[in-house]
């Protein structure tokens, strides 16, 4: 097959297009999702307030994402990444010597998504955030 | 074999009862088991750090069960909190079986 | 397979297209943020300064790192906070490690690893014969000449660690290759590859790094393509990369067979490039996407 410069460039505006899209084959099902947020809630409602999630607007790299959550009183932070194969990223529990319920690591995440962090409080209730993080493709073998 | 060390930050001197940051880094590659060979086409099989925890003189400071969505060379930071000067453990567990762990000593000043 | 396919035709597209935008534009466009500084362990980092004068494409020269997002430089701060890190500590164990025939190790010949200050900021560098040689090039003959011992894969985890031990102890110091007597030959070898046109994008080093170092090629900001923070550990990877493995991959992204590493054409480019950053700070190991 001869390709143009024309065709090259055809091609490339549908694959922009395409790119901008989650990947609907690599993630995890919604019922694999709601799984885990089940385990972790036992059904409850989480509130929207009480959860700070700190991210990149957009990611550099989707192979090395630094994250942050904190959650004032919480005993336990889940965290989740829908659009991942296995939607689970970390589980932290807060011991007695804990100097505030909070943790930053780095994550991999497949392609642009709501990044999720579910916080157990001590009274047993539920506080939730959300954080979209674009996953971009760079243009150097990225 | 492989040739793991990790590596844990804490402040030289601390107040008691105030928090502070601990840093830790450890090197290891995060196998996630959702990689293939691509010579083979074969899943690649998971292999990571599946947990993490922090102890100050037999007291809980951070526990993290560790997914593979965490990346090559895991990187973890958190607060903790002392009353007196003692050692930190920290702990980190393998898929393999195996368990690594650093202490840090922590001085009340 | 599919996507892999349309990634590539994407990023050919993407580079097409910036060759065909691409009308040469002076050289102050597009300078990085510039109020971002650099302190590795508290120690500041020389991450910008005028070109040196044989490079008359450039009247500044940057590091990579004022491009980069603050997450990313953020990681280059502190060694705790530094992934590539890991590698450069197997590296330091690595030198008092006795390997070979001979019994030795590299400490034995060099003493304290401390002593390597300064050697970062020479290379590439003209051997005793007169050819030009990489870092990787004197631990290779250190290692088969010296300790009897088999030689390292160019960008294997075992060399790269070695370089970025020995890099580290230069950190802050600036750039210093040198690119007259004996040298000027193969600088002169580097200075055309960079200015020829490679692959089927026909895209030369210039077209990218001196043309359009500040822009977006498709969502990475492109750099002027300096050389001072390797070995850089890369977020994609989660691996130390080496100079020569990273010009391969610029190669490879104009669509043309590329040079081994270690070649004689690839080790003329890299004394020519890190010439072009005479003047900024080692950086150790660097972070980047």
């Amino acid at each position: 097959m001869n390709l143009t410069r024309r065709d090259v460039m055809a091609l490339g505006a549908g694959g922009a297009a395409l790119a901008m899209l989650p990947l609907p084959a690599s993630a995890a099902d919604q019922a694999a999702i709601d799984a885990a947020i089940q385990k972790f809630t036992g059904g409850a409602k989480p509130k929207t307030s009480g959860v700070k999630l700190t991210a990149p607007e957009i990611a550099e790299n989707g192979n090395t994402v630094p994250v942050e959550v904190e959650a004032d009183g919480a005993t336990e932070i889940l965290v989740i990444a829908p659009n991942n194969p296995l939607p689970e990223v970390f589980k932290a529990s807060f011991g007695p010597l804990s100097g505030g319920s909070s943790a930053s690591t780095r994550i991999r995440l497949a392609g642009t998504q709501d990044l999720t962090a579910i916080a157990k409080m001590k009274d047993g209730s539920f506080a939730m955030a959300k954080r979209t993080v674009k996953v971009t493709i760079g243009g150097c073998g990225g | 074999m492989k040739d793991i060390r990790p590596r844990v930050k804490v402040p030289a001197t601390v107040k008691a009862g105030e928090a502070f940051t601990v840093k830790t880094l450890i090197n290891h590659p995060m196998v996630s088991g959702f990689g293939k060979d691509k010579k083979t086409g074969k899943t690649i099989p998971r292999e990571i750090i599946n947990h993490f925890s922090c102890d100050f003189e037999g007291q809980n400071v951070i526990a993290m069960e560790l997914d593979p969505a965490i990346s090559a060379n895991p990187y973890i930071q958190f607060q903790a909190k002392v009353d007196k000067s003692g050692t930190m453990t920290f702990t980190w567990k393998d898929d393999d079986g195996s368990v690594y762990t650093k202490t840090a000593p922590v001085k009340v000043g | 397979m599919k996507r892999t396919q349309l990634k590539t035709v994407l990023a050919v597209a993407a580079v097409a297209a910036l060759a065909l935008a691409g009308v040469a534009r002076a050289d102050e466009a597009m300078a990085p943020d510039m109020s971002k500084v650099l302190e590795i362990n508290g120690e500041k980092m020389i991450t910008h300064t005028k070109a040196p004068k044989n490079i008359p494409g450039l009247s500044e020269i940057y590091s990579g790192w004022l491009f980069r997002s603050p997450s990313t430089q953020q990681m280059e701060t502190d060694d705790i906070d530094n992934p590539g890190m890991t590698g450069e500590a197997m590296g330091e164990t690595e030198w008092t490690n006795v390997d070979g025939t001979e019994g030795k190790s590299c400490a034995s010949c060099h003493g304290d690893l401390a002593k390597m200050k300064g050697v970062r900021t020479h290379m590439p560098k003209v051997n005793k014969d007169g050819v030009l040689w990489s870092m990787e090039n004197y631990i290779n003959d250190c290692r088969t000449n010296r300790m009897g011992a088999k030689p390292w894969k160019w960008s294997g985890a075992d060399m790269q660690d070695m370089v970025a031990a020995i890099s580290v102890q230069s950190r802050g110091m600036p750039m210093d290759v040198q690119t007259d007597g004996p040298a000027a030959k193969y600088w002169k070898e580097g200075e055309k590859m960079y200015y020829t046109r490679y692959g089927q994008l026909q895209l030369s080093c210039a077209n990218c790094h001196e043309d359009h170092y500040g822009d977006n090629i498709r969502a990475d900001h492109l750099s002027q393509g300096q050389i001072n923070g390797f070995p850089t550990y890369r977020l994609k990877t989660g691996k130390l990369t080496s100079i020569q493995n990273r010009f391969k991959g610029c190669i490879r992204d104009t669509r043309a067979h590329t040079y081994a590493e270690g070649s004689p054409e690839l080790t003329a480019l890299e004394l020519y490039v890190a010439s072009r950053g005479n003047g900024l700070s080692v950086e150790g190991v660097a972070v980047r996407p």
